[in-house]
This record gives C-alpha cells, sequence and structure tokens, in this order.
C-alpha cells in the first residue's frame, strides 16, 4: 500500500508537470488550431531563464525569497519568446495551409535549442541548477511515503496556475473574448475583438505555464540542458491529446493520469515489460488505446471550454 | 424598462432625428469574375428603419458584409457619421454599426448572458494585466457589463435565460440573442439579416415589435428578409436589389407597386393580397 502511495504521489508529481507545460498546446490550439511543437523548447527556456536570473543577481543565494524573483524571470523570458515567436513566424502564416506553421514550429525548435545551446554560457552540457534551502531540502517521511519538497513545488504550483487560469477564462473579460474567439474567430472580429491580441495572449499564458514548469524542473531534476525541452514537449503534447485538446482542464487531467500511468507501469508491471525502460512505451499505449475508444480525449475535445 | 436606461444617447438621438448615419456609395464586390454587388448606394438616418429585399443571391448579404468590413469592397466607400469606415470588423463595431447573421452565430458554448458580455468588449477597457489583478476599477467595470447584459437580455424579453448556454435556447430566443449582443456594443445602426427566418407568425409579430422597439431607442435598423408582409409593414424606406444591382429604392407602397419588383421578386402576384397590405400601409 504504501508503494502505492508513493507512485501515485511520484506519478502526480511528474503529472503535474505534464499539465503544466500541456496547457500550453491546448489553450494555443484552442484558439488557432495550430499544434506549436516548439512549446517543448519555451519550457526549457523558461528552466534557462530562472537559472540567468539566479546567476546574474542572486549567485550564492539558496534562500526562498530567491524562488519568486526565479519564476519571474522564467516567465518574463518564456513569454517573451513565445509572443516574439507568434509574431514573427506565425502570424504570417496566419492563412497558409496547415502544413506551413507545423514545419515551421519544427523549425523554431531547433533553431531555439541550438540558440540555447550555442550562446548561453555553458549550455553544450547539462548545468546545474540552483537549488533553494527549503525547496529542494531533506524530503519529508509522512508515513511510510517520501515526499520530496520540490514535489510539493510542483503540486502546488499546478493547483495555483490551474485555479488563476479558471477565474482568468472564466471571470474575466479577456478570458470571454478567447472563448469567443476560439468558438468563432470572425463573429468575435464584429464584436470588437481584436483576434491578433487574443492569440497573442493564449502564447503567453501558455508560455507562463511552462516557465513555471521549467523552475519546477530545475529544482526537482537538480540540473538543466537546452535538450529537456524535446521529451518533456512529446509528453505534454501526448497528454494534452489525451485529456482532449483544445480543453484546457483535459490538458490537466491528461497530463496527471500520463504521470501517474507512467509512474504506477514502473513499479507495477511485472518481468520482461516492465521497470522504467518501458514507462514510455505503457504511456503511448495508454494514449492509442484512449484515442482509439474515445478519439476526443478524456475530457472531450472541445475548444477552450468550461470543463 | 424606459428607452432612455437601454440607451442613454436616446434622447439626444431624437432631437437631432434624420442625421445621416450611414451612407454607402458606389459599393461594388466581385468575386473574380463575378459581380455579386454593384454600385449599390444606401443612406440610412437617424431612427429610419430600411428594408433591403431581393431574391436569393442577390447580393443583399454581400452587401452587408461589405458594410461591416468582413469583406473589403472592390470599389465604393461606406462612410459612418460622416467618418470613412475602413474596412475592418473591429473599426466598423467601434465606430457604432452592428449586425446579426442569416445563419446563427452565437457563441454556442457560453450562457446567454456571456454572448452579451462578449458584445460589450468594444466598450470597456480593462485588459489582461488589469483583469488578473482584479484592481477595483476592473471590478467597477465588470460589474457594468454584467448589469447593462441583463438589462439588454430584459429588453429582449430573454431575463429568464440569462444562464442557459446559447446552444440550448429555442430558435426564436437565439434569433433574439443575436440581437441583443449586437446592440451590447452600442451601435448606432443595426443591421439584422433575416431576423425573423424560420420563425413562426406569433414570433415574428414579436420582432417587428422588438425593432419599433429598437427603432424607438433612436437606432437606425436596415433589415433583410424575405416575408413581404413583414417589411412592408415594418420599414420606412425598401430597397430592392436583383442581382447585385438597385433595382428599386423608394416607400413601402412605391416598392411594393413596382412592376419590375413584383416581376423580379414576387413572381405571380396574389393582387388581393397585395392591394389589401398597400391599404393597410396608406392608413396608417
Amino acid at each position: 500500500m504504501d508503494l502505492f502511495l508513493q507512485q501515485l504521489l511520484n506519478g502526480l508529481t511528474l503529472g503535474s508537470l505534464y499539465a503544466l507545460i500541456a496547457v500550453g498546446y491546448t489553450v494555443v490550439y484552442g484558439i488557432v488550431q495550430l499544434i506549436n511543437f516548439a512549446h517543448g523548447e519555451v519550457f526549457m527556456i523558461g528552466a534557462f531563464g530562472a537559472l540567468a536570473t539566479w546567476t546574474v543577481l542572486f549567485k550564492g543565494q539558496t534562500g526562498l525569497w530567491v524562488l519568486p524573483f526565479m519564476v519571474l524571470g522564467a516567465v518574463l523570458v518564456s513569454v517573451l519568446v513565445a509572443v516574439v515567436m507568434e509574431r514573427v513566424a506565425y502570424r504570417p502564416l496566419r492563412h497558409a495551409p496547415r502544413l506551413a506553421p507545423l514545419i515551421t514550429a519544427i523549425g523554431i525548435s531547433v533553431f531555439l535549442q541550438e540558440a540555447v545551446r550555442l550562446w548561453y554560457p555553458g549550455a553544450k552540457s547539462a548545468l546545474p541548477f540552483p537549488q533553494i534551502d527549503l525547496v529542494t531540502g531533506a524530503a519529508f517521511q509522512v508515513g511510510g511515503i517520501t515526499v520530496r519538497r520540490s514535489a510539493l513545488f510542483v503540486i502546488g504550483s499546478l493547483v495555483v496556475c490551474a485555479v488563476v487560469l479558471w477565474f482568468f477564462i472564466n471571470r474575466t473579460k479577456m478570458g470571454r473574448g478567447m472563448l469567443a474567439v476560439s468558438q468563432d474567430p470572425d463573429t468575435a472580429r464584429l464584436m470588437g475583438i481584436n483576434v491578433d491580441r487574443i492569440i497573442m495572449v493564449a502564447f503567453a499564458i501558455g508560455a507562463a505555464l511552462a516557465g513555471i514548469a521549467g523552475v519546477a524542473q530545475g529544482l526537482q531534476n537538480s540540473n538543466i540542458d537546452f535538450y529537456m525541452g524535446f521529451l518533456a514537449g512529446l509528453k505534454a503534447f501526448t497528454a494534452a491529446v489525451l485529456g482532449g485538446i483544445g480543453n484546457i482542464y483535459g490538458a490537466v487531467v491528461g497530463g496527471l493520469v500520463l504521470g501517474i500511468v507512467e509512474a504506477m507501469a514502473v513499479q507495477f508491471i511485472p518481468g520482461t515489460f516492465g521497470g522504467s525502460p518501458w514507462k514510455d512505451v505503457w504511456a503511448f499505449a495508454l494514449l492509442i488505446i484512449v484515442l482509439v475508444f474515445r478519439p476526443q480525449g478524456i475530457m472531450g475535445a472541445r475548444v477552450v471550454d468550461r470543463a | 424598462m424606459s428607452a432612455a436606461a437601454i440607451h442613454d444617447d436616446a434622447a439626444m438621438a431624437q432631437a437631432s432625428s434624420g442625421a445621416v448615419v450611414l451612407q454607402a456609395t458606389g459599393v461594388t464586390m466581385r468575386f473574380g469574375g463575378l459581380t455579386a454587388v454593384n454600385n449599390v448606394n444606401l443612406t440610412v438616418s437617424e431612427g429610419e428603419i430600411v428594408g433591403l429585399i431581393g431574391p436569393n443571391g442577390a447580393g443583399k448579404t454581400t452587401f452587408f458584409n461589405c458594410l461591416t468590413g468582413m469583406y473589403k469592397p472592390t470599389e465604393g466607400q461606406v462612410t459612418f457619421q460622416g467618418t470613412v469606415l475602413p474596412p475592418k470588423p473591429r473599426a466598423v463595431v467601434q465606430a457604432g454599426m452592428a449586425r446579426t447573421f442569416q445563419n446563427i452565430r452565437l457563441f454556442a458554448n457560453m450562457t446567454a448572458l456571456e454572448n452579451v458580455m462578449v458584445g460589450r468588449y468594444c466598450r470597456t477597457s480593462a485588459m489582461a494585466l488589469t483583469s488578473i489583478l482584479r484592481g477595483p476599477k476592473y471590478r467597477h467595470e465588470e460589474e457594468a457589463t454584467r448589469e447593462r447584459a441583463k438589462q439588454l437580455l430584459d429588453f429582449v424579453g430573454l431575463s429568464n435565460t440569462a444562464e442557459h448556454l446559447a446552444r440550448n435556447l429555442p430558435y426564436g430566443d437565439q434569433r433574439r440573442l443575436e440581437i441583443a449582443r449586437a446592440l451590447a456594443t452600442d451601435p448606432k445602426l443595426i443591421l439584422l439579416d433575416e431576423p425573423t427566418a424560420g420563425m413562426n407568425p406569433k414570433e415574428t409579430e414579436q420582432a417587428k415589435e422588438l425593432i419599433f422597439r429598437i427603432r424607438d431607442l433612436g437606432l437606425a435598423v436596415v433589415v433583410i428578409e424575405h416575408d413581404m408582409r413583414f417589411i412592408f409593414s415594418l420599414c420606412d424606406r425598401v430597397l430592392c436589389l436583383v442581382r447585385g444591382e438597385t433595382l428599386v429604392e423608394g416607400s413601402p407602397v412605391e416598392v411594393q407597386r413596382d412592376p419590375r419588383v413584383i416581376e423580379a421578386y414576387i413572381g405571380t402576384p396574389d393582387e388581393d393580397e397585395v392591394d389589401d397590405e398597400a391599404a393597410k400601409e396608406e392608413h396608417s
């Protein structure tokens, strides 16, 4: 039983990370029907933004008070990158055939990886991520379960972000604008909504969450590298599809389910097909099964919609 | 509810009744070799109800699309209260022109109230950051938006369905909701594209009464409709389009009696009914 709860917690932690990134795929898809494959790189850049903030301003500091600044730095950098990316690479292709922005996304993805690898000092190999005493210190023992402090940070981030996002979508003018654009952009324009701005905001929201995820990943793994966005992005995209792409709460649910399935598969599938080498296989097998029986995903592929 | 409560400028509008709101000159729209709208002129004054009729494919909706910036007219220009409108929907709404659609285009997965609140978008200022920080100005504005949306739902007779999803509303209610949403943008002129399509006689009568009430707020109204009885008893002036060109423009009686209109549009008329309608029109 302890083992089960332990893996559930590990799964939730991993899943929260996926969920934070997955929201970015799903929000953008809900508004412009574009799979932004460069989103994983936005996550990676967020982590580097936090690292840079720490290196430049707070080098050597390990107090908790540094963390908000690191998160802020991460969010600023990833939002900036996402907004510029949208403006420069996607907006000119708004009316191009679907394949054009898709290929562009892959191009941006490679570009961002290489840019960080070549330009960030020392990024050719993995860089140590600053450790914050209170968040990365010794783990708690609750019953028979080991609770890592960084896990609490990741899960807490997801909860806070989900609540803020819910308020934003359902209780603000901008959120209503997003719902309107996702349902009918032409009519939304006729209500005086600046559709280009809404699209930019969608990118910015996704990027902000990805930036926070970047910090979380750095704290969890204690080091970061320019390639970390690839697999995380792929998994998060899977989570978004699993939950129902376009549905924000689907992305959260999809992320958590994916994380938990991976954690459980590592522990409880016996024999040759068990253990961590096979966890990705089981994760994607789950995706295939869900898509066969429920192509719209777990929560339904509604456009950005209340869950 | 008093008219003034709905439209702050109502009193002012009535004082200056007759001022030209919309002036479209030489509007032409070509799609490749097809001329959908050819050199159409339309002038609409405050407090006026203008009907736009014509057989299917005459270019009525295309003309609406040109007016509202959804299409960029090939030639011609649209002037609204003295300034030339750029062919951008957002600028058009901002200037004070709103529309509804022939095929209802509500935000189906939002509630009736939210649909109307979206209509307030262009008249409120709070942007992304302020709405996250939820400052007092933002809360005040949000409250005002909600209040106004409720008033408008009340105005079109939908106060009981505010929390229903738009897609679950009966057809006639959806049409009225579209009108409420358009009114939420504080227009000076509202364009209604077949507001009674698919309605039963009772709903049509309610729609007519609603349009009169909108006019009484000081708005100008342009209506596309196929229901002749409806058009001729509603409008101050009627414009008949055929194959993208203006065939006749005049009072309902003139248009109704024009043999070209009857030939082009009404086909073989039922003499009694036409006379009957004309007589009623002359009495009123």
